[in-house]
C-alpha cells in the first residue's frame, strides 16, 4: 500500500512538473519595409516593438522561448510571398507580423492561411483584409482604410469640407482608401469631383496638384501614405494649395511623417490614428522603453509599431494558453476568444472576421508655437469609441462571418 | 478655352510648364553624369548619393550652423565636390584603364554605403526643409499658379547647364579637357597636368549633383533614398540622349520632363514607366542614343 501511494505521489509530481515546465518554442517573423517609403513608419521600429513584446512575455513566462527574425519585402508582393514560404517551410516561423503595404499583405495572408500559421497584420491598411479577403488565420491590428475614412472623412465633411478631389496611390491600399472615403463623403452629403492615381513612391506631385487645384474641390484627399504623403503636402504648400483656400485631408498620416514635414508645413492637418505616444501615461511609458530598444535618438513610434507590440503580445498569450503554436487556426480562434489588454491601445476585443477593436482618435497637428517639447505634435480633437471606429461586422462581406 | 484630346488647354499649358521644371532636374543631373562619363569614362552610380548629400548638407548646415538656403547653394556643392575629389583620388583613378563594369560596381557600392549610413542616422521618412523666404509665393498666370521657386529652378538650371556646355565645348580649358580624353599622353606632352584636370572634373560633376540636391531640398522629400529614386530615371535620360553627349543630356533632360508631365495628364498610371518605354524604343532605333556618336 505504502509503495503504491509513493508511486502515485511520484506520478502526480511528474505530471504536474511536465505540465508547468512544458517548453514552448515560438518563432516570429517581422516582414516589413526596411529601407523605402514606409520604413520610418514601420521597418526597424516594428522589429524593435516585436522584440520588446517577446522580452516582456518571456519575463513572465519562462517556459516560452520566443525568437524574432525580420526581413525586407521591398514593397513587392512576390518578394514577400517568397520570404514567407521560406520562413514557414524551412525556418519554422509560426507567426508573421507587420507587413506594411496592402498589396504585399493580401498576397501573404493567403499563403499563411494555406500553411495554417498566423498573420498579425499591423502594418497594412486595406479593409479587405477583414472583408471579402478575410482569412481564419489573420488578425488585423491597428487600423484599416474604413476606420481612417470614417474618422477623418466624416469629421471633415461635417466641418464644411463637402467637395473632394483624391490623390490616390495606385495600388490595393490607395484604391481601398479612396473607395472607403468616397463612400463616407457621399453618405454624409458631400460630393466627389474627381481623382487622379499616381504611382507608389512618386517624388514629384506638381502635375497631380495642378489637377487637384483646377478641380476647385474644397478638400484634397490624400489616399496615400509615408513618403508620398510627405511629398504631396510639402509641394502643396509650395503651390499655394492651402493659401488658395483648399485643404488637405491626410487620410493616413503617421507621427514620423509629421515630424518629417515639420509643424510649419503640417499644422492644421487632421487625421485619425489609434495610437499617439503622448496620449496617456501608459503610452508615454511604453514609448520610453521602445526608444531604448530602438536606440535611435529622436525617432517617434508610429501606430503600426504599437500594433506590432500589441498583436505579438496577444498572440503569445494565446499560444501560452494553448501550449502550442503549431495550429495557426486554433491560435487565432483563441486570440478571438480572449479580450485584448495592452499599454498601447488599452482594452479591446478581436472580432470573428479578425478585426481588432479599440478606440480611435481624431488628431489635429499643432501650430509651431503650440508645441512645447520635441515630439509634441498633436491636439486630440475627438475620441471615437471602439464600436463606432470600425466597420460594422455585417457590412464587411467576410465569408467567415456570413458562413 | 479650347480642348486638346478632351483636356482643357489651360491645364495642358500648366502641365507643359511643370514638365519643363521637372526636366530641369533631369537635365542638371544627367549633365553631371554626361560630363563624368564623357571625360572619365566612368559610369557614376554615386551620382544619386551625391545629389542626396547635397540636400542633406543643406539640411545640416541649416540645423547646426544656421546657414540658410543661399549659402548652402554654394557651400554644399563645394563640400560634396571635395568628397568627390577624395573618391577620385582614392578609388577611381585606378580604374580608368579597366572595363566600364569596374567603375560601375565601385560607384554603385559607394552609393549603397553612403545611403545606408544616411538611413542609419536619419531614417527614411525624411527631414524638414522649407522654402527660402525670398522665393515664397507665386504668380497666377491665369491658366495655373506658378510658384516663384519653380521659376528660380528653371532659370538656375538653364544657366548652369548652358554655362557648363559653353565651358566644355567653347573655351580653351574645355578644349584641353576634350583633348585629354582623346589622347592623354599627347596632352601631357604639352605640359598640362592631365590627372589633376580629371580629378577636378569628377569633383565638378559631383558638385553639380549636390547643386541639384540643394535645389531639390525645399520641394522634394529630403531623405537618404531621394537619390536612388531619381537616379534610375536620370540614367535613362542619359542613355536616350547618348552617353557622354553634353548637349544631348541637356536637351533630353528637358524633353523627357515634358513627356512625363504630359503622361501625368493623359495616363497618370504610366508616368513612371513612360521614360523607360522611350528608352527601349530609342535603343532599338538608335543604339548610340539621340545625340550620341557611334563608338
Amino acid at each position: 500500500m505504502r509503495k503504491f501511494l509513493g508511486l502515485a505521489a511520484l506520478a502526480a509530481v511528474l505530471a504536474c512538473g511536465s505540465a508547468s515546465a512544458q517548453q514552448v518554442n515560438v518563432k516570429i517573423g517581422v516582414l516589413t519595409d526596411m529601407a523605402s517609403l514606409y520604413a520610418d513608419d514601420t521597418g526597424p521600429g516594428s522589429v524593435a516593438a516585436a522584440k520588446m513584446a517577446a522580452a516582456d512575455f518571456m519575463k513572465d513566462h519562462p517556459n516560452v522561448k520566443v525568437d524574432v527574425v525580420s526581413a525586407d519585402h521591398q514593397n513587392k508582393a512576390d518578394v514577400g510571398v517568397q520570404i514567407v514560404n521560406q520562413w514557414i517551410d524551412v525556418d519554422h516561423v509560426d507567426m508573421i507580423a507587420d507587413v506594411p503595404n496592402s498589396g504585399v499583405a493580401l498576397a501573404v495572408a493567403q499563403v499563411i492561411s494555406t500553411k495554417n500559421k498566423v498573420f498579425v497584420a499591423s502594418g497594412p491598411a486595406s479593409s479587405d483584409l477583414t472583408g471579402p479577403k478575410c482569412q481564419p488565420t489573420t488578425v488585423h491590428m491597428t487600423y484599416d482604410t474604413w476606420m481612417l475614412a470614417n474618422g477623418t472623412g466624416k469629421a471633415i465633411v461635417k466641418n464644411g469640407g463637402d467637395t473632394w478631389f483624391f490623390l490616390t496611390s495606385d495600388y490595393a491600399f490607395g484604391h481601398a482608401l479612396e473607395r472607403d472615403t468616397m463612400a463616407v463623403v457621399t453618405a454624409n452629403g458631400g460630393k466627389v469631383l474627381g481623382a487622379v492615381r499616381h504611382p507608389i513612391n512618386t517624388s514629384d506631385f506638381s502635375s497631380f496638384l495642378l489637377q487637384a487645384q483646377s478641380s476647385k474641390a474644397k478638400i484634397i484627399g490624400l489616399a496615400n501614405a509615408g513618403g508620398d504623403t510627405i511629398n504631396a503636402i510639402k509641394q502643396g504648400a509650395e503651390f499655394g494649395i492651402v493659401a488658395g483656400g483648399q485643404k488637405f485631408a491626410g487620410l493616413l498620416v503617421f507621427a514620423p511623417d509629421v515630424a518629417a514635414l515639420g509643424l510649419k508645413t503640417a499644422q492644421g492637418l487632421m487625421f485619425t490614428e489609434t495610437f499617439y505616444w503622448d496620449l496617456n501615461d501608459a503610452t508615454r511609458a511604453w514609448t520610453k522603453r521602445w526608444d531604448k530598444e530602438r536606440n535611435s535618438a529622436g525617432k517617434l513610434p508610429s501606430m503600426n509599431m504599437a500594433g506590432v507590440y500589441a498583436g505579438t503580445m496577444h498572440y503569445l498569450k494565446a499560444v501560452a494558453a494553448l501550449g502550442s503554436a503549431a495550429d495557426g487556426k486554433a491560435v487565432v480562434t483563441k486570440m478571438k476568444a480572449m479580450p485584448t489588454d495592452d499599454p498601447v491601445f488599452g482594452k479591446g476585443t478581436i472580432r470573428a472576421d479578425g478585426r481588432a477593436l479599440h478606440p480611435a482618435y481624431l488628431f489635429e497637428v499643432k501650430k509651431p508655437e503650440e508645441s512645447k517639447y520635441p515630439g509634441d505634435l498633436y491636439i486630440l480633437r475627438a475620441t471615437i469609441p471602439a464600436d463606432e471606429a470600425f466597420r460594422p461586422l455585417k457590412d464587411g462581406g467576410c465569408p467567415l462571418v456570413s458562413g | 478655352m479650347f480642348t486638346i484630346f478632351g483636356i482643357p488647354s489651360a491645364a495642358l499649358f500648366g502641365q507643359l510648364l511643370i514638365g519643363l521644371i521637372n526636366g530641369s532636374f533631369y537635365a542638371l543631373l544627367s549633365l553631371g553624369l554626361a560630363v563624368i562619363f564623357g571625360m572619365l569614362n566612368i559610369i557614376n552610380f554615386t551620382h544619386g548619393a551625391q545629389y542626396m548629400l547635397g540636400a542633406l548638407s543643406a539640411y545640416l548646415l541649416l540645423k547646426y550652423s544656421g546657414l540658410g538656403y543661399w549659402p548652402a547653394l554654394l557651400i554644399a556643392p563645394l563640400l560634396v565636390g571635395a568628397i568627390g575629389v577624395v573618391i577620385e583620388r582614392l578609388f577611381l583613378q585606378w580604374l580608368y584603364k579597366l572595363d566600364h563594369l569596374y567603375g560601375l560596381l565601385l560607384t554603385f557600392g559607394l552609393a549603397l554605403i553612403i545611403e545606408g549610413i544616411g538611413r542609419n542616422y536619419f531614417g527614411s521618412a525624411g527631414l524638414p526643409y522649407t522654402l527660402p523666404d525670398s522665393l515664397r509665393g507665386g504668380q497666377n498666370l491665369g491658366f495655373m499658379f506658378l510658384p516663384n521657386y519653380r521659376v528660380w529652378v528653371i532659370v538656375a538650371s538653364l544657366t548652369v547647364c548652358l554655362g557648363t556646355w559653353f565651358v566644355i565645348e567653347r573655351t580653351r580649358i574645355g578644349a584641353y579637357l576634350r583633348a585629354a580624353t582623346e589622347n592623354p599622353t599627347l596632352v601631357r606632352a604639352f605640359g598640362i597636368n592631365v590627372p589633376r584636370m580629371i580629378t577636378l572634373t569628377y569633383g565638378f560633376g559631383a558638385a553639380l549633383a549636390a547643386f541639384a540636391g540643394v535645389m531639390a531640398a525645399p520641394i522634394y522629400n529630403v531623405s537618404p533614398n531621394m537619390g536612388s529614386e531619381l537616379i534610375i530615371v536620370v540614367f535613362a535620360v542619359v542613355v536616350i540622349g547618348g552617353m557622354g553627349s553634353i548637349m544631348g543630356a541637356i536637351v533630353t533632360g528637358f524633353g523627357l520632363g515634358v513627356v512625363e508631365g504630359l503622361t501625368k495628364v493623359f495616363f497618370p498610371e504610366a508616368s513612371n514607366t513612360v521614360i523607360f518605354v522611350i528608352m527601349a524604343i530609342v535603343l532599338l532605333v538608335r543604339p548610340a542614343g539621340l545625340f550620341g556618336r557611334r563608338a
